[in-house]
């Protein structure tokens, strides 16, 4: 038994350590050739540049990251109530489905860098870039929900059928249980793609804007060449958006652990 | 094993039956010789005697009309929105307390006729009688919808997001049934099919066999007196497949239970039954009635026995002719 143990935690360990030895070469050779070939600071700024920016300017990155987090998760939260419950509504009722699937299909294969200057008209900014990020989440939750519900067991709802549920239970003890691994496969792309309609809401709001969101400070810092403050605000969106898709990953693994084929280790 | 003729299907050669006139009023009728034969009684039109020419649709031709029964369905005949006919023209009754087995080839409407049965699906034509007579105490026509039938399908058929316990307590639950008065029959039920350890595993973590019990355990939960089971051990491997069906025996005589058991198995429908009904290709019809006198309860002697395997080759011979009056 202790071979194959070995291999496997060995494997794990493997997983962890290349990925920070590949960022270690990275930023190394990146650091050498910002060295060797002298580039100037508004061209590439070296990692120590970055660094530096990211803890001197670490109150003005901190609060605009707070402002695009935020954004972010408002647009993630009323995309899952939206995108859930509308798919609720499809499932109870295939004349609502047919009248609205298409628009949600519309919305979504819609540039949002498209409709965020129409939208920040007729809107406030923040309002503005929140909608902007609800719209390109709402869309893979309303998909995989109404996938998930569709999905039930033909049998388990026979079952329901013949001890007389009620909708309401048919739908809160079998449909969304059933579909609950499609429901969080949606809100795990939604988080990602909430994270960048914020950031493409705040581009496309540029100066005009009074909100100071992260990529607010991108478009900004690209304006006055303060190219390491640009270096250290994406660092920080990426930083973001790495941590949400984990959060929900780990979030989906706690819900699922117990039952479902995705959450569960195999023995070898 | 003995009597190989179950899987006559397709490529069976269909000899016609020189017996058996063709004519639309004898239709489902066997042939007669064979009626004669101990044990075997003919279907719908020839249980009075042979030379009446009883429509097979007629009331009266029902063999079983004159005991009391459960459930009976009456030239039922189920057309799918597809145009198949999956049913025509279906006469039979269940009667309080007995085991009796539907057997046929498979897709001959045998599942069809137990989704009839538990109100899953509504004849096309026909009726579906429940007896007020039977135990179930309902009105007549009036299929007791959500209160005593209990249905096991082909599937296990579990919430894998659910306990063994939370699984077997879905139909009181969908009852509101309260939690102090279904945790004893939940636990009564489990303790029944052997599980009671496992209440608090998740599906995932059972065997095949351990699944199919839980089901079972599901199905006895609301004191059902008539319980469907839908080729329930299909999928099972033998040595699995024949204890559950030993185990099921034993409910069965335990609880006193009406139990009509859907298969294609001729071997597990001789083992189990009292009672066995043959069923046509599709369109589905009775063909025959077959008898089990064998005396319960029934086990590995029994399996071993020459009237086992006599029953079954009758069994078989049966089902073939099944399959050649439909050609």
């Amino acid at each position: 038994m202790s071979v194959p143990d070995r291999g496997v935690n060995g494997e794990r360990w493997l997983r962890v350590v290349l990925p920070i030895a590949t960022l270690l070469l990275g930023v190394a050779i990146w650091h050498l050739v910002v060295r060797i070939y002298a580039i100037p600071p508004y061209v590439l700024p070296s990692p120590e540049a970055v660094a530096q920016t990211l803890v001197a300017d670490r109150e003005l990155l901190a609060g605009s990251l707070g402002v695009t987090l935020v954004t972010t998760f408002e647009g993630l939260a009323l995309a899952v109530v939206g995108g859930v419950g509308l798919a609720i509504l499809f499932n109870l009722s295939r004349l609502i489905e047919y009248s609205f699937y298409p628009y949600a299909v519309i919305l979504q294969v819609t540039p949002v860098v498209a409709i965020a200057p129409l939208l920040l008209i007729y809107l406030p900014t923040p309002a503005a870039v929140l909608a902007c990020a609800w719209i390109v989440a709402f869309f893979p939750v309303l998909a995989n929900s109404t996938l998930g519900l569709n999905s039930v067991d033909h049998n388990l709802a026979d079952l329901y059928r013949l001890y007389g549920a009620s909708r309401g239970q048919l739908l809160f003890h079998l449909k969304l249980p059933s579909a609950l691994p499609n429901i969080l496969a949606g809100i795990r792309i939604a988080g990602g793609l909430s994270l960048i309609g914020a950031v493409v809401a705040e581009i496309a709001a540029g100066s005009a804007g009074a909100g100071s969101g992260l990529a607010y400070r991108i478009a900004e810092s690209g304006y006055r060449l303060n190219m390491p403050r640009m270096f250290a605000a994406l660092i920080l969106l990426s930083i973001a958006g790495i941590v949400i898709f984990f959060a929900l990953s780990g979030l989906s693994h706690l819900l699922l652990r117990r039952w479902h084929e995705s959450a569960i280790e195999r023995e070898q | 094993m003995v009597g190989g003729g179950v899987d006559q299907t397709d490529n069976a050669p269909r000899p016609r039956m020189p017996l058996r006139p063709d004519g639309p009023a004898n239709r489902g009728r066997p042939p007669l010789s064979n009626g004669a034969k101990r044990g075997i009684v003919p279907a719908a039109g020839c249980g009075q005697s042979k030379g009446a020419r009883l429509p097979s649709h007629s009331p009266s031709s029902l063999r079983s009309a004159g005991g009391p029964s459960v459930v009976a369905l009456r030239g039922v005949a189920k057309r799918f929105a597809n145009g198949t006919l999956a049913l025509e023209d279906l006469n039979l009754a269940v009667r309080p307390g007995e085991f009796v087995s539907v057997l046929g080839p498979s897709g001959c409407g045998k599942s069809t006729a137990l989704r009839l049965i538990a109100g899953l699906s509504e004849p096309s034509r026909g009726e579906i009688i429940w007896d007020a007579a039977g135990r179930n105490g309902r009105d007549r026509a009036q299929a007791p919808r959500g209160r005593d039938i209990g249905y096991v399908f082909q599937e296990p058929t579990l919430m894998p997001w659910s306990t063994v316990e939370k699984n077997v307590s879905l139909p009181l639950r969908l009852r509101r049934t309260a939690a102090s008065e279904a945790a004893p029959r939940v636990a009564a039920a489990l303790e029944r099919v052997g599980l009671a350890s496992f209440r608090h595993a998740y599906p995932r973590e059972l065997s095949g066999g351990m699944k199919m019990r839980v089901s079972i355990a599901r199905a006895l939960v609301t004191d059902a007196n008539l319980l469907l089971m839908d080729e329930p051990f299909a999928a099972l491997d033998e040595i699995t497949r024949f204890k559950l069906n030993d185990d099921l025996l034993q409910l069965w005589q335990a609880l006193a239970r009406t139990v009509v058991f859907v298969t294609h198995s001729v071997f597990e429908s001789v083992y189990l039954s009292r009672r066995i009904i043959v069923m046509t290709p599709r369109p589905g019809r009775v063909f025959a009635e077959l008898a089990i006198e064998a005396p319960y309860p029934r086990d590995e002697g029994f399996r071993t026995s020459a009237e086992y395997a006599a029953y079954c080759r009758r069994a078989s011979e049966t089902l073939s002719k099944a399959m050649a009056a439909a050609a």
